[in-house]
């Protein structure tokens, strides 16, 4: 079976990544996930199914969650980015984890490790949406990410950690 | 025991060591890159039976960055088949028990006939890994389609076809256990009961595949791999033996683990191919799994038969069991008897069967091969027995409780002497626990009697409630042995190596905390060195919930050797007798005199051969020593589960509403890292009792390949967990620890399905069979009497 040429002609493109501006030559097919991992470095994003459906590899595109897996490079171009690589950054009064990353070290929110950094990104746009939230609607939000260690307990006590932490910083 | 002066043993300690992975800098074997790096694909049968005319991979090679592809016939007498899986068990229980074997070795490449959809057939690498996949595209095979086997009851008819050409049928092993009179007991008995169990096929499902990077480093010729495995001295033994290299030459590394969970603890064709091109090519060569891979080329596991008779008086007691049953061992066997006899062994759980009969027949078919899964044998038993438990219970109209009550071994009886042999070659003997006290304590966090009082006042209103439990026992800590390095570093620093390899149990964070107690040092003083073949001669694996127990017993060994020496070299220095020495805070003292004192840096800096040297005659430089410990045996820890549901008999949706697991693993070293172990296990056993499966066609197709159709639980469906804690310290080791990485998922499938069948009580349903799905469950109510 012949690969047809404009499979593999590249096209440039431009991403914000965690504040970083960068630049590359793409193939149409290739993934945005990979795009981060391959060309980038950004390997914390990880691939656990490439389907959409396990949420490994759930990033923020242009503020919002989006399957890097399911996206192309070339329609990310233009866009801004965050990964989990860049999340620490957006912790405030001088700390260098973010209330979530510490929440998931207070409770032990992970165990491989492997699917935590999607259930990181999906939980950092939920706790901007919802500071407050309940047990069930965090369970809800979830739903999106398969974690196969955790049995998702200290997870959901680790968002709730984060949650608190999170809104004393902001009362001050 | 070992001395807790400071602490840490019992404590919560947090993961700190483990911070890369909320920061995104863990390294998976995905994400290694390396100069000059190719990648690999594989070709796999689209059938599951089929002779292969031909391959043509002549349009493949044409495409544009493709490096080389090879087939069966590019790798025969270049690569070794697989060795007999049968090699894993100790001589003295295959003489105990003398199984009758009959083992296919699978090649790395199939040769001449595929036997299951997903095996390999090509392999391609090519400057990228889309190239790679083109290439793939482009081969052509030629078969010629075979009669399919998929019913390992059809597998066994005498005119079935043979999965594996050139034996004498689909029979991979049998054996058969027997105490007591069962014959005897089951025809003069006042009760008997006869049902069929079946533990259909699921799969582990970690969310990182398999996956395999090797080079030949330059200057040292060592041809290094790092693979996603839970083996990596196995690993290198058996690329040593199958590539023909001394197994000096082979370094394997286990990077971080995206989860084993079982089917990554033997060795695969792709960790044997991939360091194959890494020397044929002169360079790097990756392979990473996809999801659509995994499911048809990693491991599934479960999948038993079970036909059996139990013989039970006026109160309950059980008087004989009889199990026959079948496993279905898809096409190839890779751990031997090690799910089927892990079965058979665990069997009487805490119970007390004066007589056993146990036949275990396992059998061929055009399936993925089957291999342990958390629990490997053990839910399949605890599924059985606690379900016969409850029919006991139903036909007498006794309390489910209170027919295990009646049957437990009792604190007294302990050492409690099973009648059997484990599969270590030893005679089962349960070393401790408080059975019936574990029971309770389950049912008091369940809040029992009120359940029972609610669930009488629900069916008054159509609604139906239903409480399982599900007790097993668990040999834990399986040998053969696991080692520990421990060294001390100019720094001061404590750094520990073993063979064992982690794959999110937290060892980094264990090992330290018994590290810390035996030294008298916080955590952070220590460093864990894992899975890497170049940091310890010999090494087992993380696997079969062994690790605190064999490891934790080496770093004891090891610490206790090394103490010796620093003492000596201390008092040397100190010019103090070794007696009136003393351990603490990173540092040697003088007893009474604590300014009298070396830190371990010091003692470290003054361990090196040459000029700097203060070692007194006799000694060696280097603060290092190994130690390798053998337990005697596994040691048993044991568990009650409880799980509430709640299920609408008009849409057979079963909604889970507590879950309780009292447990009692010995010594634990922390709790919060116990409760991670249980939840996580539980979760996996939820998704077993109630949505995974693994299914097949009649012509071997796999109708559940991803994570579509193949349902893993998510948040909404597992519910929070509460954990209950016994300790009951095992003689079996200096710990008195015991295992617990399996435990969690053992019992669900049981205290699920006892619980569906409590709510159904006046149905009158057999529950036999799982995963409990809504069908299966409205069938189960529509066919009721």
């Amino acid at each position: 079976m012949a690969v047809s040429q404009n499979m593999t002609a590249r096209h440039a493109i431009e991403i914000d990544v965690n504040g970083k501006q960068y630049e590359g030559l793409v193939e149409p097919r290739l993934s945005l996930a990979d795009f981060l991992r391959d060309h980038l470095g950004l390997t914390g994003t990880h691939l656990g199914c490439e389907q959409g459906i396990c949420g490994s590899c759930t990033i923020l595109f242009n503020g919002e969650t989006v399957r890097s897996c399911l996206l192309l490079a070339v329609q990310a171009n233009g866009g801004v980015i965050l990964t989990v690589e860049g999340l620490a950054s957006k912790a405030k009064d001088g700390n260098l984890l973010h209330p979530l990353q510490q929440g998931f070290l207070e409770t032990l929110g992970f165990q491989c490790g492997f699917c935590t950094p999607g259930f990181l990104m999906t939980l950092y746009e939920f706790l901007n949406e919802n500071p407050s939230p309940s047990e069930d609607e965090i369970r809800e939000r979830l739903s999106g990410n398969l974690c196969r260690c955790t049995g998702y307990q200290n997870i959901v006590a680790a968002v709730l950690w984060a949650a608190e932490r999170l809104r004393k910083s902001s009362d001050r | 025991m070992a001395s807790t002066s400071t602490g840490f043993i019992g404590r919560s300690v947090k993961p700190d060591k483990s911070s890369r992975f909320i920061t995104g800098n863990g390294m998976y074997v995905s994400d290694i890159r390396l100069p000059n790096m190719l990648h690999a694909a594989l070709l796999r049968s689209m059938h599951a039976h089929a002779r292969i005319r031909a391959v043509d991979v002549k349009e493949a090679l044409r495409l544009d960055g493709v490096v080389g592809v090879w087939t069966g016939r590019e790798i025969e007498g270049r690569i070794s088949p697989f060795p007999e899986s049968f090699e894993i068990h100790p001589a003295r229980w295959l003489e105990g028990v003398k199984p009758v074997l009959q083992g296919p070795r699978p090649t790395a490449l199939a040769q001449e006939k595929v036997h299951y959809v997903g095996e390999p057939v090509a392999i391609v690498v090519a400057e990228d890994r889309p190239k790679a996949e083109d290439a793939i595209d482009a081969i052509v095979v030629e078969y010629e389609g075979l009669p399919v086997v998929v019913d390992p009851e059809e597998s066994l008819q005498p005119r079935a076809t043979l999965v594996h050409e050139g034996s004498n049928n689909n029979v991979v092993f049998s054996f058969r256990i027997e105490k007591g009179n069962v014959d005897g007991a089951l025809g003069a008995a006042p009760y008997t009961l006869r049902e069929r169990f079946r533990h259909h096929r699921y799969c582990a499902a970690p969310l990182e595949g398999r996956g395999v990077v090797a080079w030949v480093e330059p200057k040292t010729n060592i041809l290094t791999v790092w693979s996603s495995t839970q083996m990596p001295h196995l690993v290198r033994r058996q690329i040593a033996a199958q590539l023909s290299l001394p197994e000096e030459t082979v370094r394997v590394i286990a990077p971080d683990i995206g989860g084993g969970f079982g089917p990554k603890v033997f060795v695969y064709p792709e960790e044997i191919l991939v360091p194959f091109l890494a020397l044929q090519l002169g360079c790097p060569v990756k392979w990473i799994e996809d999801r659509t891979e995994h499911f048809i080329s990693t491991a599934h596991g479960r999948d038993q038969l079970h036909d059996v008779e139990c013989a039970f008086d006026e109160e309950g007691h059980i008087l004989a069991f009889r199990d026959r049953f079948l496993l279905d061992n898809g096409a190839y066997n890779p751990m031997g008897l090690t799910d089927a006899y892990n079965t058979a062994a665990h069997l009487q759980g805490p119970y007390k069967v004066p007589a056993l009969s146990i036949s275990g027949t396992c059998v061929s078919t055009n399936k993925v091969p089957n291999a342990p899964y958390r629990g490997a044998g053990r839910p399949e038993a605890v599924f059985v027995m606690e379900r016969c438990i409850d029919s006991i219970a139903a036909r007498l109209r006794l309390d489910p409780a209170e027919v295990r009550r009646r049957n437990f071994v009792q604190p007294d009886e302990m050492p409690y002497h099973a009648g059997i042999l484990y599969r270590d070659g030893e005679p089962i003997r349960y070393d401790s626990g408080n059975y019936p006290e574990t029971l309770t304590r389950a049912l008091e966090a369940a809040g029992y009697d009120e359940l029972r009082r609610r669930q009488q006042e629900l069916r008054q209103r159509g609604r139906y409630l239903g409480v399982g439990i599900g007790c097993y026992v668990e040999g834990t800590g399986v040998g053969s042995f696991e080692g520990a390095r421990v060294r001390i570093d100019a720094s001061g620093q404590l750094i520990i190596a073993t063979g064992a390899t982690g794959h999110g149990q937290g060892h980094e964070t264990v090992f330290a905390q018994i590290a810390a107690d035996l030294w008298g040092v916080t955590p952070d003083k220590v460093s864990l060195v894992e899975g890497d073949t170049a940091s310890i001669p010999f090494g087992c694996g993380t696997f079969g919930s062994r690790s605190t127990v064999n490891v934790g017993s080496a770093i004891y060994g090891a610490s206790a050797r090394l103490k010796e020496k620093v003492v000596r070299l201390a008092a040397h220095i100190l010019e103090a007798n070794p007696d009136d020495l003393k351990l603490g805070d990173g540092k040697v003292f003088i007893r009474g005199l604590p300014q009298r004192a070396l830190s371990f840096s010091e003692l470290a800096r003054a361990a090196v051969p040459g000029w700097a040297s203060k070692l007194p005659e006799g000694l060696e430089p280097g603060l290092e020593a190994t130690f390798y410990f053998v337990p005697p045996t596994v040691t048993w820890a044991n568990a009650a589960h409880v799980a509430v549901i709640e299920v609408e008999i008009d849409t057979g949706i079963i909604k889970l509403l507590d879950y309780v697991v009292s447990h009692d693993a010995g010594k634990l070293i922390n709790p919060l890292l116990v409760d991670g172990q249980i939840h996580g296990g539980v979760a996996q056993g939820i998704g077993a009792a109630l949505y995974e499966e693994i299914a097949y066609d009649q012509n071997g197709q796999l109708l559940s390949g991803s994570f579509v159709n193949y349902l893993l639980p998510g948040a909404m469906e597992v519910p929070n967990i509460k954990t209950v804690h016994l300790e009951s310290p095992s003689p079996l080791n200096p710990l008195g620890v015991k295992g617990l990485g399996e435990g969690g998922a053992i019992a669900p499938p049981a205290a699920i399905a006892n619980a569906l069948a409590d709510a159904l009580l006046p149905f009158t349903v057999r529950v036999n069979e799982i995963p409990l799905s809504p069908n299966r469950v409205t069938e189960l109510v529509a066919g009721a009497h």
